[in-house]
């Protein structure tokens, strides 16, 4: 008899995605045929759902939709590529790889993702399976990527403490491998796997974590390591902190349901913060991360996907029922949480050197996306760089890069090329940029209403106009621009977040806290550059005139009253 | 004797039903119907034969013979046939029994009865006769030809003197039958792309001259001549083109592309035109301004002088003519030959000595060259247009269907850019068409009829359609008339171009004619998407199998677009598969796709 993981029943109908789901057998779909089909440079919807799960989608170069079709063509479809980095780690060799099929399938940029991923965008769908076949070679995969899965695994690159580092990596890495997809589909498709399907097989065998029909929703988990909060633990549905003593990791403090997403004029959708609920040792991690998902899994809206987050799941039972729950689930109950303190949320720049004698150099990247560009080629020096580099890379959750674990031997060397090619820790840039985060938006995201990393650049150098003549060049305020509400760069928790409406038009937020545990409030609703850059002025001008000693941006408009302070996304929109 | 659908003409049902039948017949019956189906071939080749019907069959009447006149016409692009209808229509009114054919439509073997013959036929390529001259062209060099002492003829041929082999079918004919014994009429006139004068001349000639004989014989009855045809001719001709209006220029290709390909659509509101799928416009282009007044300043002449463009002797000012009616973008031998007296340079007389050079020289300059490399000149302008070819129309496959867009003609224009000689140059066409001319203006157009590239009256009959590049326009017009008409027979497509994400052409089309059924399969070749080149001829021979499949089911096979590298590998590649897939030796399998030729299943509109 096949065994079955039983739903609790739900009401309302599911959504297409779950019908989509169920009808996929394991993530299959029709997506070895579709992607052979040599009519379309395009996958049908259905299997466009169903690739998310494959680390890809197809998108389209917006900028060339209205004249392709003019032209009659259908739309340039391409497909981004996004490919798992526990923690952000990846070796010289595997940045080569990287660098390669960026420059050989792809758009011959990369892009850092805000959850230290590696993006590359402008693959032909001929050309995918020979990209994701390098990248398996490399020992790296797109699986889980995307799709209502858990994403990849962030963590801290914590340059300081090596030790403390490695372990916690080790979880990470740990997460994402326990939590991954079991099916066979991802061989088969793109790696020339063989077809296993063993009809004997029962469903608890083949996806015993998520059954058939997956989440109902992205699930999204990183760990954070105080006093550094750059992963945004709030941000996540399940998000860890460590916790030490004498430079020793006893254990995480464990915080549930954060989100960034919501629609646009929908207040029944809410950016939301995490909350702590408690405290485990490092040896039950991963049974608390499943029994979390299985929640998520029995109970999360499997109707309106708008609302399937595990926040809206918690918000709707109560943060009391979700404790109970998972201490059924447990068997064993969980400890109090333990004390911590973030200072930051932002990324240190420059040589530091770690407590294992290594240097370790963080550079900044702006908006994460590395290319060559006729005065700054950061794509060929860092391609450079992984030649001789023996240690490793870190992606940063702000989409910066480190080039970590250089020995004494190696650093004269890289500092060469770091100088040759002009790369730079963002020392010429003001503390505003080096603490600015833009999400991918036009021309490829589907989903973009408003432009982000290609228009924040510039938007900053006006900015940047005014903080010099306020006199605040140094003084570091979280700035973030998504194009849609899904906040992919976290804006809702910066000090000035813009969530774009419509072409050139934001809603701008203010008042989130400088270290990433409060949200922002709507300030100023549809407004393009003219009125953005006529808000700010003031404001800044009066912070830099009125503010506390150490009083961040986004503390100092709550005090005086510009927005109300929001601890909980239940509030967001009032 | 076994009939397969290899050794004979006939489809596999006819052949089954053939082979049933004939082994059965007496002696009696076998002769009464060889004689029965010989009677109705004749008279139904008379009345397929296009624009004038005949309704008498030729006579052997010695009475007669001065008053029966065949024409035989051999085109590529219907300027032969143009021309040909024109003048059975007028030596039909003059009281002659015209006899018009094809020459593919033509009996090979009543060669030997005609006693009057006019050939117009034009060159192709590089000194190659148009596809439907090429089983008369072949009959008549071949050691099969007869005797043909008693044949008065005469010979018009029409080329492009920037080719190397110019006129050459014509001359070859022309030759051959002096070689048989006739006798010419009036001697053989080649014309140039300007060609309407030149053949009047001629037909002039010939008409007085038959009008002579005819004179000394008995009157004859007035034949009568399909004139339901000629009355539908539209007033807007070749000699009075219609201005259309362009609507819509847009690039087909997308960004990033190697090639430009423009998609035109014109309004013919009002023009009265009837065209056909497979139907081609001509358009006469304009030359450059910029080139003719880059022109008119190094010769040093006043751009207003009237000067004369037309032997009748009617004016215009100098720059008007040398943007609206002379060629100055190619030249030619006979240009330079005449142009030598003009110059006291030396150099070009030397030039003209070897031909090696000479077309070396020739290829991608223009006239503005020419004067630069050769001063000083001296000549008056209105001595100089007189060595000018008259600008030529560019015919182009219309790229939709009339029942589909009534009032329109798309076109798909391929646009011709180089580098050569120190200067960007374009095709005078593709310079009207992607710079010169915006939306609101006009162009000069007219139809150009092409009977040897037509949809197959049944419309059951499968179509195999390979058109690469701006080659598919046509299969666009077929495709959409076929959706028009609900058409139930099954289409496939041969489609290739440099990259997918550029250039395929109308790929927004195509999808949806997949779709909905109009078209049943689509195969594509992308040349510079890989590393090996691919081209269409490649993915036919990967479907050899259902290919020949098709063509067993009656299948008609259509090729357009490139003539030198594209159509020639087609051909080969259709050679192949009938090899391989019909077990047939190389000689056969080119038999028969001859036959197919023949019969109208093989239709190719290559340039």
């Amino acid at each position: 008899m096949t065994k079955r993981i039983t739903l609790p029943p739900q009401s309302g109908t599911p959504s297409d995605v779950e019908r989509i789901k169920d009808e996929s057998n394991y993530l299959r779909g029709s997506l070895a045929e579709t992607l052979e089909n040599p009519i379309s440079a395009g996958i049908p919807d259905d299997d466009n759902r169903l690739m998310k799960f494959h680390g890809s989608y197809l998108q389209d170069d917006r900028d060339l939709r209205n004249e392709r079709r003019r032209q009659k063509l259908e739309p340039a479809y391409q497909f981004m590529v996004r490919v798992r980095a526990p923690g952000g780690v990846a070796s010289s060799e595997q940045w080569l790889v990287m660098d390669k099929l960026a420059n050989k399938y792809g758009n011959g940029t990369l892009r850092l993702t805000t959850r230290q991923a590696f993006q590359m965008h402008g693959i032909l769908k001929w050309n995918m399976k020979k990209s994701i076949q390098e990248i398996n070679k490399a020992l790296m995969d797109t699986l889980a990527a995307c799709g209502d899965v858990n994403r990849n695994v962030m963590c801290n690159p914590n340059p300081y403490q090596s030790e403390i580092h490695s372990e916690v990596y080790h979880w990470a890495q740990k997460l994402s491998a326990d939590l991954s997809p079991q099916t066979n589909a991802y061989h088969e498709i793109w790696l020339d796997g063989k077809k296993v399907v063993d009809s004997k097989k029962t469903e608890e065998e083949t996806e015993p974590l998520y059954g058939k029909l997956y989440l109902p929703r992205k699930f999204k988990i990183g760990i954070a390591v105080p006093p550094n909060n750059d992963i945004d633990v709030f941000s996540q549905d399940l998000g860890f902190i460590a916790i030490t003593k004498k430079d020793q990791l006893i254990g995480f403090n464990i915080s549930v349901g954060g989100g960034m997403g919501m629609t646009h004029g929908d207040t029944a959708t809410y950016p939301q913060i995490g909350r702590v609920i408690g405290f485990c040792r490092p040896d039950q991690l991963l049974d608390v991360a499943k029994k979390v998902i299985t929640i998520q899994r029995d109970y999360g809206n499997r109707s309106i996907r708008k609302n399937a987050r595990f926040k809206y799941t918690i918000d709707k039972r109560g943060l009391d029922w979700l404790i109970k729950e998972l201490n059924d689930r447990l068997g064993w109950e969980l400890a109090e949480a333990h004390d911590y303190q973030f200072d930051h949320n932002g990324d240190r720049y420059g040589w530091i050197k770690g407590n294992n004698n290594h240097w370790h150099f963080t550079l900044f990247i702006q908006n994460g996306r590395i290319k060559d560009q006729a005065d700054y080629p950061l794509m060929t020096g860092l391609r450079e760089i992984a030649k001789i580099h023996t240690g490793d890379f870190r992606l940063t959750p702000n989409q910066n890069l480190m080039i970590s674990n250089v020995t004494d031997d190696k650093k004269q060397e890289i500092e060469k090329l770091i100088k040759q090619y002009m790369i730079t820790a963002g020392e010429q840039h003001s503390a505003l940029r080096r603490n600015s985060m833009a999400c991918v938006a036009f021309p490829t995201c589907g989903l973009a209403m408003a432009e982000a990393e290609r228009y924040l650049p510039s938007l900053i150098d006006k900015i940047e106009l005014i903080i010099d003549e306020a006199g605040l060049r140094e003084q570091e305020i979280v700035i973030r621009m998504s194009g849609c509400p899904n906040g992919c760069s976290r804006p809702a928790l910066a000090e000035i977040g813009f969530i774009g409406k419509g072409p050139g038009k934001y809603n701008m937020y203010l008042g989130g806290s400088f270290v990433g545990d409060r949200l922002s409030k709507l300030y100023k609703e549809n407004i393009g550059e003219e009125e953005i850059l006529a808000s700010l002025k003031p404001l800044l001008f009066q912070y830099a005139k009125e503010k506390e000693e150490n009083e961040h941006f986004g503390d100092f408009v709550i005090r005086v009253g510009h927005v109300k302070a929001v601890r909980s996304g239940l509030d967001f929109h009032d | 004797m076994q009939f397969h659908v290899m050794n004979s003409p006939f489809n596999q049902e006819q052949v089954d039903l053939l082979n049933q039948l004939l082994p059965v017949l007496s002696t009696r019956q076998r002769i009464w119907l060889g004689g029965y189906l010989s009677a109705v071939q004749d008279t139904e080749l008379d009345h397929s034969s296009g624009g004038v019907a005949l309704l008498e069959k030729p006579t052997s009447n010695d009475k007669d013979v001065n008053q029966e006149l065949t024409i035989l016409y051999g085109s590529q692009t219907g300027n032969s046939q143009g021309l040909a209808e024109e003048f059975s229509e007028k030596l039909a009114r003059d009281g002659l029994k015209i006899n018009l054919f094809s020459m593919s439509n033509f009996k090979l073997n009543t060669l030997k009865k005609i006693e009057n013959l006019l050939i117009i036929v034009s060159t192709h390529g590089e000194g190659e006769p148009p596809d439907n001259a090429i089983p008369f062209y072949e009959f008549l060099l071949s050691h099969r030809a007869p005797k043909l002492e008693k044949l008065n003829f005469s010979v018009l041929s029409l080329g492009d003197s920037s080719y190397e082999f110019f006129c050459q079918t014509g001359k070859e004919i022309d030759q051959r039958l002096l070689e048989l014994g006739a006798n010419q009429i009036c001697p053989r006139v080649d014309c140039d792309l300007d060609f309407d004068e030149l053949a009047t001349d001629w037909f002039n000639r010939i008409e007085a001259k038959l009008n002579e004989q005819r004179n000394q014989a008995t009157p004859q009855v007035e034949q009568s001549v399909n004139h339901s045809t000629i009355s539908n001719q539209p007033v807007y001709s070749r000699k009075n083109p219609f201005q259309a209006e362009i609507l819509e220029n847009i690039n087909l290709n997308g960004r990033g592309s190697n090639k430009e390909t423009r998609h035109l659509v014109l309004s013919i509101e009002g023009a009265n035109f009837h065209f056909e799928p497979g139907d081609c416009l001509g358009i006469y282009p304009e030359n450059p301004p910029e080139l003719v007044d880059q022109l008119i300043e190094k010769m040093n002449w006043d751009k207003e002088e009237p000067v004369p463009i037309n032997k009748q002797g009617d004016l215009l000012p100098l720059r008007d003519a040398l943007i609206s009616e002379f060629e100055i973008t190619v030249l030619t031998k006979p240009l330079l030959q005449k142009m030598a007296a003009f110059t006291t340079d030396s150099r070009l007389e030397e030039r003209l000595r070897s031909d090696q050079e000479l077309s070396a020289y020739l290829y991608g300059r223009d006239l503005l060259d020419l004067v630069e490399d050769f001063s000083p000149w001296q000549v008056e302008a209105s001595e100089f247009v007189k060595v000018l070819r008259k600008i030529p129309a560019r015919l182009y496959s219309i790229a939709s269907s009339l029942r589909a867009n009534p009032e329109e003609i798309h076109l798909t224009i391929g646009t011709v850019r180089y580098h050569a000689h120190g200067r960007d140059r374009m095709g005078v066409c593709s310079y009207e068409c992607a710079e010169n001319k915006q939306i609101g203006e006009h162009l000069s157009v007219y139809i150009q009829q092409n009977d040897n590239f037509k949809l197959p009256a049944d419309p059951k009959t499968p179509l195999i359609m390979i058109g690469p590049g701006t080659g598919v326009a046509p299969f666009r017009a077929f495709l959409e008339e076929r959706e028009e008409l609900n058409c139930e027979g099954e289409t496939w497509l041969f489609f290739g171009d440099q990259h997918y994400v550029t250039d395929f052409l109308y790929q927004i089309e195509w999808q949806q004619w997949l779709d909905n059924g109009t078209l049943t399969r689509i195969d594509l070749a992308f040349s510079r998407d890989s590393e090996e080149k691919i081209y269409v001829q490649h993915r036919m021979i990967e479907n050899s199998k259902a290919i020949y499949e098709w063509i067993c089911k009656g299948a008609v096979i259509y090729v357009c677009g490139d003539e030198k590298h594209m159509a020639t590998d087609v051909h080969q590649t259709l050679i192949t598969i009938l090899e391989q897939e019909g077990g047939i030796s190389q000689l056969e399998a080119e038999e028969y796709l001859m036959e197919m030729q023949k019969e109208k299943r093989y239709q190719r509109d290559v340039y």
